[in-house]
């Protein structure tokens, strides 16, 4: 099962959303967290409407209509979004006015903005699209469920079109349950250091990163999905990357790129060090997580960053640990693992 | 692309019983499962009546094996999956590709709201383990480990269609190959949060619910879990027994029309109903019961009723809401209405819809007041909206 990536809108912690360079300009951070550049939303979103949207909600709103911008595309036939904690800042608000009012008088509009559905619907209402709707909330893995379900839409023939989105947002009751839990690092750090001085812990972060992906050949197609594929705590993680290479009628020696989900945490990327020494061996590879941050749909930047660097056939600077550009970037594989139980791999080729 | 997918177990557990036997005997007895607030403290406790399950967490945990500290939906969702998985008679999980695809819709936020009263007054306080599952894909997982169910393990959260569409997803991916089998399904338990936050929209009703009638006032929220055991035809003919039906429909549409409310017409209703019958190739007089969404609040009820009005009338089939029994139970209700839809066909049953009294204005139908045995039942339609507009219909067949 494969689509085309027929446009992507990515809004991250980097100047990704309406922007002519392609990780040209990076943004540091000193800290612990990552945290989006806020675009402008009133060219997607009408104001009346944003003010009494969450920022996850607008997010996604705006980056669905960049999406369809230019690709005559008015209405997908379907949504999918994959979000592990969804609406955080609509569910904390009502929380936390429950227990301070002591369940009385609450305004209701928090509790109805706090449904991890709410983006994918929020969307379906802007564009007033009445198809398949749904969203996946699980965990490291909620982003490439929603894509599964996307390539099987489109195998079943149900659809031709589909808006697919991986989108969290980090508020600070959230990152500080995280960070009692252990998440992140426990002083400061340089993003752009992040991978180079490994500790317990990685930087939180957040994103909305969404897809147009199609059925149909076009010269603007930015690239091919060409598989995806999840695994629950698998015994043999070099042994599945093997057979997802095979099902697919390739070997490691066919990969130009891979691009792993390495997040500067000891034990997290443990697995990576030694991937990139056996199956990964003498393979160029690049990073993302210390422009984006850790956070369980990040593997959505990591597309939106495969599918372009095909399309504009660049290696940029700021992701790559090893190698560079040696002739044409045909196929680029993503490797990333989410607290090493869910493990996720996808194939991104050039058309 | 055209194989079948068969039922081959049905686990249900809501407040009008433990597993499936207790079900049966409870709509026989026409016995509501709703009454006084007893999980929690609220102000809401002599006010709103809710249908709980009628087992503590102690005895949940003491049936299920699974650790104290686990959310209430957890072990709602343990005990129903299990029942389905248990149903089949399949030996070992391990001889076919298993998944398990669940649906709630907060998560473990019975656990969670406890952690909060600390946390909002120092940031540095609040009980780590009662937050640490605080996700959705959390039930998932401790259940998918339990049932040792890997092969597909996601979870899915569109309010309160969630489980409907697990099911229907699980039935795709037997179809397109991915795996041979599914348990699937959903819970959710009933929550301060989740009770608060209907009362807020004023749709709760201070007496117990009145579906489809004219004076209803709105909805009880109740809790529970229902899960189906999904297989394809490979493995259908390695059971033991014969399945009890096949899922021959299904449509997830949206109703694009508000975040919370649905459309006057029944836009999303209509569509989804329609597109499950498309997918099943019948006609609407092929349907012998339909097991409504049928919160009782006033909206969802008119918006629904239009819309089978639009698809059916005059030919109406016997319809109803069960929720007149277990409350709504959000995440779990696809599923606990999938598992009641699944036993109508194998049993011959219609169930009622309690407490109904005076026909609805605006519609020529009204439901079933009382249960039927040995009816025949060939096809059944089952209805799920949420907030959001998410609209899933399914229907399922016998075979």
């Amino acid at each position: 099962m494969k689509a085309y990536i027929r446009s992507s809108a990515c809004i991250s912690p980097q100047k990704t959303f309406n922007s002519e360079g392609f990780l040209d300009d990076i943004v540091e951070y000193n800290g612990t967290r990552l945290n989006i550049i806020e675009p402008d939303y009133k060219d997607y979103v009408d104001p009346k409407l944003a003010r009494r949207m969450s920022g996850l909600i607008k997010r996604g709103v705006a980056a669905a209509k960049k999406c369809l911008e230019g690709t005559g595309i008015d209405t997908p036939d379907a949504i999918l979004a994959g979000t592990a904690f969804g609406c955080m800042e609509d569910t904390i608000t009502f929380l936390t006015r429950m227990v301070e009012m002591n369940e009385e008088m609450l305004p209701p509009t928090a509790f109805i903005q706090s449904t991890h559905n709410t983006v994918a619907a929020q969307i379906a209402l802007t564009l007033q699209c009445h198809g398949y709707n749904n969203t996946f909330v699980h965990k490291g893995i909620s982003f490439e469920s929603a894509l599964f379900d996307a390539l099987m839409l489109l195998n079943e023939k149900e659809a031709h079109h589909i808006i697919v989105g991986g989108t969290e947002e980090m508020v600070d009751a959230s990152f500080k349950v995280l960070s009692r839990l252990g998440l992140y690092r426990r002083q400061p750090v340089l993003n752009l250091d992040l991978l180079k001085t490994e500790a317990k812990g990685t930087m939180g972060g957040e994103g909305s990163v969404f897809f147009l992906l199609s059925d149909e050949a076009s010269g603007d197609n930015l690239a091919e999905l060409t598989s995806v594929s999840t695994y629950y705590h698998p015994e043999d993680i070099e042994q599945k990357i093997f057979d997802f290479l095979g099902e697919n009628g390739l070997t490691p020696i066919d990969i130009d790129l891979i691009i792993t989900g390495r997040n500067g945490d000891i034990k997290n990327d443990a697995v990576y060090h030694k991937l990139n020494e056996r199956i990964f061996k003498d393979k160029a590879i690049a990073n993302y997580k210390h422009l984006c941050g850790e956070y369980p749909v990040s593997s959505s930047f990591a597309l939106w960053l495969a599918a372009n660097m095909v399309k504009r056939q660049e290696m940029p600077l700021s992701v790559i640990e090893r190698g560079s550009m040696t002739g044409n970037l045909k196929r680029v594989l993503i490797y990333n693992h989410y607290q090493n139980k869910y493990h996720a791999l996808m194939l991104v080729s050039a058309v | 692309m055209s194989s079948t997918v068969y039922i081959a177990g049905v686990g249900v557990i809501s407040a009008i019983g433990n597993n499936v036997a207790e079900h049966l005997t409870a709509f026989e007895q026409e016995r509501a499962g709703m009454g006084d607030i007893t999980l929690f403290d609220s102000v809401h406790k002599g006010q709103l009546p809710v249908a709980e399950v009628k087992l503590s967490n102690e005895q949940l945990i003491q049936m299920t094996g699974l650790p104290v500290r686990s959310s209430r939906t957890t072990l709602l969702s343990c005990v129903a999956a299990k029942e389905a998985w248990d149903d089949a008679g399949i030996d070992d999980i391990k001889q076919f590709r298993t998944g398990f695809i669940s649906a709630n819709s907060v998560g473990g936020m019975d656990k969670s709201e406890d952690f909060f009263v600390d946390f909002i007054a120092d940031n540095n306080k609040g009980k780590l383990r009662n937050v640490f599952d605080h996700e959705c894909g959390s039930m998932t997982e401790i259940v998918a480990d339990k049932l040792g169910a890997k092969d597909f393990v996601t979870t899915l959260s569109t309010a309160c269609s969630s489980s409907a569409n697990s099911i229907f997803y699980a039935a795709r991916l037997i179809k397109n190959g991915v795996i041979d089998m599914a348990i699937a399904g959903g819970a959710d338990a009933l929550t301060k949060f989740t009770l608060n936050g209907f009362n807020t929209l004023m749709i709760t009703d201070k007496n117990f619910c009145k579906p489809f009638d004219q004076n209803r006032e709105g909805l009880n929220l109740g809790e529970g879990a229902g899960y189906l055991l999904l297989v394809s035809e490979k493995v259908v003919n390695r059971l033991g027994k014969k399945p009890y039906c096949k899922l021959s429909g299904y449509n997830n549409s949206n109703d694009a029309y508000h975040q919370t409310a649905s459309s006057p017409d029944g836009t999303g209703s209509y569509l989804a109903m329609t597109g499950a019958l498309a997918k099943a190739g019948l006609q609407p007089s092929d349907i012998d019961y339909i097991n409504l969404h049928g919160t009782g609040t006033p909206n969802n009820d008119s918006s629904e009723g239009i819309a089978v009005k639009r698809l059916f009338d005059p030919q109406y089939p016997p319809v109803s809401s069960t929720k007149s029994f277990t409350g709504h139970t959000l995440g779990g209700s696809g599923g606990v209405e999938a598992a009641f839809s699944v036993l109508a066909i194998r049993h011959g049953l219609i169930y009622p819809n309690l407490r109904f009294e005076t026909r609805m204005e605006e519609l020529p139908f009204e439901p079933v007041k009382h249960y039927q045995s040995g009816q025949e039942i060939k096809h059944v339609m089952s209805n799920s909206f949420g907030f959001g507009g998410n609209c899933t219909s399914l229907i399922f067949s016998a075979i």
